[in-house]
């Protein structure tokens, strides 16, 4: 059992074995705290051959005599101030000098940067160093009490010196020979010269490295701050605000109606945390914010009200990467109302603009007029934790930092900060005042650990705000009590069911589909017909019978918009019974379907078109590889193959027509994800999509069908109608492109129409680089906007156009069971034809935007849901791949910033960046950047955009917050890892 | 602020210097005070009871004598000024309520009740000064008054609070390290091993418990020594006190006797 013994605490001395204060609560009570100490004889100097302290100890004398100044041996000891400005210094390897660190110094590191105080402990535990942490406040020689009037810096201070002058007598009591030097090491030179007066050996960081043996090596390491300009920390009295207040709601909707203010979504800039834009209508470029202060408390979402300045006052954005994480990487969760000097240099360093003259209309944030604040899926930094003990039931303030980098950090409080380390966790923002630096937020819930499949999922669904819960019990009693037996009546004429539908259940119909694809909503058929001419049709699943207006499955489908794919999960937007089974057009099986037949002449000219609510049954379900096959295989002569190979004559004709009519062919970057098993869903390999002839066949009779059902709606409900459009994109979108095509590659990009552009995509063709042609079409279709769903009679005629297909009409109809659009738009088309009456609700215009509204929304967020799951896969693919040294791929540069360079690497579908720690020159009218080079002697490189680089791909976790990001290095032509 | 201290510290000091298994400073005071038959003031760092016991006596009210043994009657008062924050307790605080039943029910198998048939035996707690271990106090401080009013009682009775920070168990917890810790606290009967109190108000890891639990008790044995050295010396004092008073009083016959 343990020695348990009772503490003697002599009361005569309670001058110092007591220590009584005042403290200002939260609530600005006043409270007295009384705290008790008790010092003990007992605590070691950790000198080796020590005989009076028993113990462990660390502090040999051996091999630390070659230093200049002290020959005889020595120890350090260095003050609070080394630490906080020379860490980098005093963590490398070649500082091995035997080193006392008292524990005042620990405390004042903790009190002024946890961060820091974080780092400093791990270098305590790190191997090959000499530290002995010495608890001076503990030992009674060494104890002393802050005098009056006494700052508490001047106090530590007292302390320290009081510490280095025990040493030395300690150690000349017990070294008769050859005795070992302390030396207080400080960088304050007020604290040097009272040092000195005592008889206590000090010297500065600087000259003391400047007699080391390998002083050349440590110097470089040396910060330049390094002088005396470290101040006593203030205290945080009255903290002053660092944002400007916000103007009052009323001030700020007059001003936006007078038009002195602009009113718009305000945006971060993923590059630089310190950069920040809003798109308004009254410039054509959107508005910059440059810095904290300008953007005020602004989050990604929210929108504001922008003050422009004067055009004089006009920047262009900043070319420079700023990450968030590396600059305040030394910043306290605890008083961030406290403007740290050091974070304040950095970033008034990283707001320096460029002098280019890509000027744009800069401004500030002048109020919210609605905050858009949502829960966000964040990561602890374990860094800002002031306890890392699981037990610990303390109230701790930590940082949370959003998954999203788009977002600032969060400051949380919470008990169980320590259990929540690695784990992904959701956490709201409840608000921001203008004396904190960061907006303060509170802790939901958790998902998950890091990188488990469940946690990673449901972090995705709710960072796009994906809809994921399971179909309720009112949804579900919307479907037919029959469940999976429902079969389509036989027909008869009393039958509801068959009520004017045609009966197509002998025509060789068929689907072609992605492997796997289980919610088959579309079948073509095509046959020959006696005049010469051709029919082809298009059936399309038929799910307004099931789904009727106003019900609680109606509503549901609405508010989820669509249905997500994601590689691994699929979320409905329809319980799977109508999406896999009584919807989808399985072969074999008679389903209901809505049918648009065309009389088509062989060369692809529409005769007639007609749409009629159908039974059908499908005789094949293929992939579009089988269809492929089939269709190039000449043995095959069956009617189902000639039906094939006739729609797929026609499709080519159908895009050969588009085509010139000036539709472009754009590219993105898709990759598919091989899953090892349907169980396991563990990624084995990534690899492109790949196109087929009979990828196009689908498409394009999917694009007739829409564009004639587009037309039917437009003419029978002008008002209503649920259309589609793709605006032209603004000139200014396609300057910079434009630019650096020209620059780099001598080539011209005509934007004038979308047939222009797309010619002159066709003419962008490096013979040396086979993929650049679709680089550049993946930059291209980044420059332009994004299509939308509209209410007819919302928009002016002449901007129903879609500048992509280059049709002057467009809808989507041909996927209803995932798309909630498409089944508005079967709603229009029966009332069109007179199949059934329209409910009233599609004859509200008001209604209509409303709901497109929210399926514009979910249809963007889905998209971006798929790819970062996409990436999310890719992620553990590499991660699979290349253990320990990551994956070398070739990649394209896309963009240069003045500290590094964006690349696109293709194979993968993924971006990344490639950051330069030196210096680099960086020509931003070139795009150029000159690195020097990794192999000594050879010249400078350098790189510019569409250049061919080799990168080297890890997938490595944040230290700090578990976050895992891809991080790559460029291999060829220069290694950036030594940069 | 508080979250800033370390309650453990990697060279294993906590935060008012002590190690993991040293207690506070204690201090007994067990002179007289007032007119009450017994008291003690025991201080455990900057923790003091002060404890004064009545009776065994007549009961204020018939409805609370029982026949056959005594009634144990305890009142807590917490004074205003014992914390930092100056803050009134009112008698029917719960907290306060519920901290003399703890009392009670921890003396209740202790005193010999069944000596003191139809009597009452008062208990008043007062606290003086708070930093942890409230409970522990005013168990031991009663301990002591109890032992100086002479009443029989079948043992000691010791307290000490044990809490675990991470998995390093330690004794006698400030109010600190109780704010930040899982702790419970433990009145051991330190000849006979017996345990008539265990009480915790955290969450305390079933694995760690069973540790946390034999340390208390082994701490409790330490305080006993510490007990009942302090007794040994009050009734040392006593007598010797009565020695000399009952000399004096020969004394006096004496010169009386000389008179005539």
């Amino acid at each position: 059992m343990v020695d348990i013994t009772i503490r003697k605490r002599p009361r005569a001395e309670a001058v110092i074995t007591q220590r009584k204060f005042f403290k200002k609560t939260a609530r600005g009570k006043i409270i007295k705290v009384l705290r008790e100490r008790y010092l003990r004889d007992d605590v070691s100097c950790g000198v080796l051959s020590c005989t009076e302290c028993s113990g462990e100890a660390v502090l040999s004398l051996d091999a630390h005599l070659q230093h200049k100044l002290f020959p005889s041996g020595h120890f350090i000891l260095p003050d609070t101030n080394v630490f906080l400005s020379q860490m980098d210094l005093v963590e490398s390897e070649m500082f091995t000098t035997p080193m006392v660190l008292l524990q005042t110094v620990i405390e004042e590191v903790r009190h002024r940067s946890l961060p820091l105080y974080n780092r400093l402990k791990a270098l305590i535990k790190t191997e090959g160093k000499r530290i002995w942490v010495f608890y001076n406040e503990y030992r009674m020689e060494t104890a002393i009490v802050r005098g009056e009037g006494e700052t508490p810096n001047d106090r530590n201070d007292r302390g320290i010196r009081k510490a280095t002058a025990w040493y030395s007598t300690h150690i000349s009591s017990t070294h008769r020979q050859n005795r070992p030097a302390v030396i207080l090491l400080t960088e304050d030179a007020a604290n040097r010269r009272k040092a000195e007066a005592e008889g206590i050996t000090t010297i500065s960081l600087r000259r003391y490295v400047e007699g080391m043996i390998n002083a050349t090596q440590l110097l470089d390491l040396l910060a330049a701050a390094g002088s005396d300009e470290i101040e006593p920390t203030k205290a945080v009295e009255g903290r002053q605000a660092l944002y400007p207040d916000y103007l009052p709601t009323s001030t700020l909707l007059a001003g936006v109606k007078a038009g002195d203010l602009h009113q718009g979504h305000f945006n971060a800039d993923q590059y630089n945390y310190l950069e920040g834009s809003v798109s308004v209508q009254t410039f054509s470029k959107p508005i910059l914010l440059v810095g904290r202060e300008h953007m005020n408390r602004a989050v990604q979402g929210d929108v504001v009200a922008v003050e422009v300045f004067d055009e004089t006052e006009w920047m262009a954005p900043a070319d420079e990467v700023v990450d968030q994480d590396a600059t305040l990487k030394n910043d306290d969760a605890d008083d961030s109302g406290e403007e740290e000097e050091a974070v304040v240099d950095a970033e008034s360093k990283a707001v320096s603009t460029s002098p280019s003259s890509n000027k744009q209309p800069t401004g500030r944030i002048v109020g919210v007029i609605k905050r858009n604040w949502r829960a966000y899926v964040c990561h602890i930094d374990s860094t800002s934790l002031t306890s890392s003990n699981s037990t610990s039931l303390s109230l701790q303030t930590v940082f949370a930092t959003p998954v999203s980098r788009l977002l600032p950090r969060i400051r949380l409080r919470t008990r169980q900060a320590p259990t929540l380390i690695g784990q992904k966790i959701l956490v709201t923002i409840d608000r921001w005042g203008n004396t904190s630096r960061y907006p303060e937020g509170h802790f939901v819930r958790a998902l998950g650990k890091v990188e488990s499949k469940e946690a990673e999922q449901e972090s995705l669904l709710l960072e796009f705000e994906v809809p994921y819960r399971p179909f309720g019990k009112a949804i579900l009693d919307c479907l037919p009590p029959e469940g999976d037996n429902w079969v389509v009546p036989p027909k008869a004429d009393g039958n509801l069911a068959w009520r004017d539908r045609e009966d197509l259940r002998n025509l060789l119909i068929c689907s072609i589909d992605p492997p796997g694809c289980q919610d088959i909503d579309d079948a073509l058929h095509a046959r020959a017909l006696p005049n010469g001419n051709i029919e082809a049709g298009v059936h399309i699943a038929d799910v307004s019978y099931f789904v009727h207006p106003d019900t609680p499955m109606d509503s549901e489908a609405a508010s989820r918009g669509t249905t997500v794919y994601l590689v691994d999960k699929r979320i409905d937007m329809l319980p799977a019974l109508l999406g896999t089974n009584l919807c989808s057009l399985r072969p074999h099986v008679e389903r209901l379907a809505f049918s648009a037949i065309w009389e088509l002449t062989p060369d692809a000219d529409i005769v007639n078109v007609r749409f009629t609510k159908s039974v059908i049954a499908s005789k094949a379900a293929f992939t579009y590889e089988e269809a492929q096959i089939r269709k190039d295989d000449p043995n095959l002569r069956d009617p189902l193959t000639a039906s094939i190979r006739l729609l797929n004559s026609l499709a080519l004709k159908l895009k050969a027509k588009r085509m010139a009519a000036g539709a472009l062919n754009l590219a993105s970057p898709e990759v598919k994800i091989h899953l090892d098993s349907s169980e396991s869903s563990d990624p084995i390999d990534v690899e492109q999509k790949e196109m087929r002839e009979t990828n196009s066949l689908v498409e394009e009779f999917m694009l007739l069908a829409n564009v004639s059902v587009a037309r039917k709606i437009q003419e029978s409900f002008p008002a209503t109608a649920v259309l589609r459009r793709h605006l032209p994109p603004p000139k200014t979108n396609f300057e910079k492109l434009q630019d650096i095509l020209k620059k780099r590659k001598g080539m011209v990009l005509d934007i004038s129409s979308s047939g222009s552009l797309a010619a002159s995509l066709d003419r962008c063709i490096d013979a040396s680089q086979p993929t650049f042609n679709t680089l550049v079409r993946i930059m291209a279709t980044r420059c332009m906007l994004s299509a939308e769903y509209f209410c007819s009679g919302s928009v002016g005629r002449d901007t129903f156009g879609h500048y992509g297909l280059a049709s002057e009409i467009y809808t989507h109809f041909t996927s209803p069971i995932r798309r909630y659009a498409d089944v508005l738009a079967h709603r229009q088309l029966a009332a069109a034809i007179g199949y059934s009456p329209l409910h009233a609700s599609l004859h509200s215009k008001h209604h209509v935007e409303r709901v497109l509204d929210v399926a514009n929304r979910r249809h963007r967020m889905a998209q971006m849901a798929g790819r970062a799951s996409v990436e999310f896969y890719v992620g553990l693919a590499l991660k699979g791949r290349g253990e320990k040294q990551g994956v070398k791929e070739e990649a394209f540069v896309i963009r240069t910033f003045r500290n590094g360079v964006g690349v696109f690497v293709s194979k993968l579908g993924i971006e990344g960046l490639v950051m330069f720690k030196r210096d680099t020159q960086f020509d931003p009218d070139n795009y150029t950047i000159t690195v020097p080079s990794s192999t000594k002697g050879l010249g400078d490189v350098m790189i510019s955009v569409f250049d061919k680089v080799v990168v080297n791909i890890e997938v490595e976790k944040d230290r700090n917050t578990q976050r895992g990001k891809v991080k790559m290095s460029l291999i060829e032509p220069v290694d950036s890892r030594a940069l | 602020m508080s979250s800033r201290i370390e309650i453990l510290n990697e060279g294993g000091f906590r935060s008012d210097g002590r190690r993991q298994y040293e207690l506070r400073d204690i201090t007994i005071d067990m002179s007289q005070q007032g007119t009450a038959d017994g008291s003690a003031i025991i201080t455990h760092g900057l923790t003091q009871v002060l404890v004064s016991v009545f009776g065994p006596r007549e009961a204020k009210m018939r409805s609370q004598t029982l026949y056959d043994r005594a009634n144990i009657n305890v009142e807590v008062s917490i004074a205003s000024f014992s914390t930092g924050e100056r803050r009134k307790r009112s008698r029917g605080d719960k907290r306060i309520l519920e901290m003399a039943a703890t009392i009670k029910s921890t003396f209740e198998p202790v005193v010999q009740t069944n000596l003191y048939p139809r009597s009452q035996i008062d208990i008043f707690v007062q606290v003086l000064q708070q930093d942890g271990g409230l409970l522990q106090a005013c168990i031991n401080a009663t301990m002591l008054a109890l032992a100086s009013a002479g009443i029989s009682l079948l043992d000691f009775v010791s307290a000490v609070t044990g809490g675990v920070h991470s998995t390093s168990p330690m004794l006698d917890l400030t109010a600190l390290e109780e704010n930040d810790i899982p702790h419970v606290t433990v009145a051991v009967m330190p000849r006979t091993g017996k345990v008539t109190l265990i009480t915790m108000e955290t969450r305390l890891h079933v694995d760690r418990f069973e540790e946390i639990f034999k340390l208390a008790c082994e701490a409790g044995k330490v305080i006993h020594g510490e007990m009942r050295a302090a007794i040994r010396l009050r009734t040392g004092m006593l007598i010797s006190a009565m020695q000399s008073v009952s000399q004096n009083a020969g004394e006096k016959e004496d010169e009386q006797m000389y008179e005539y």
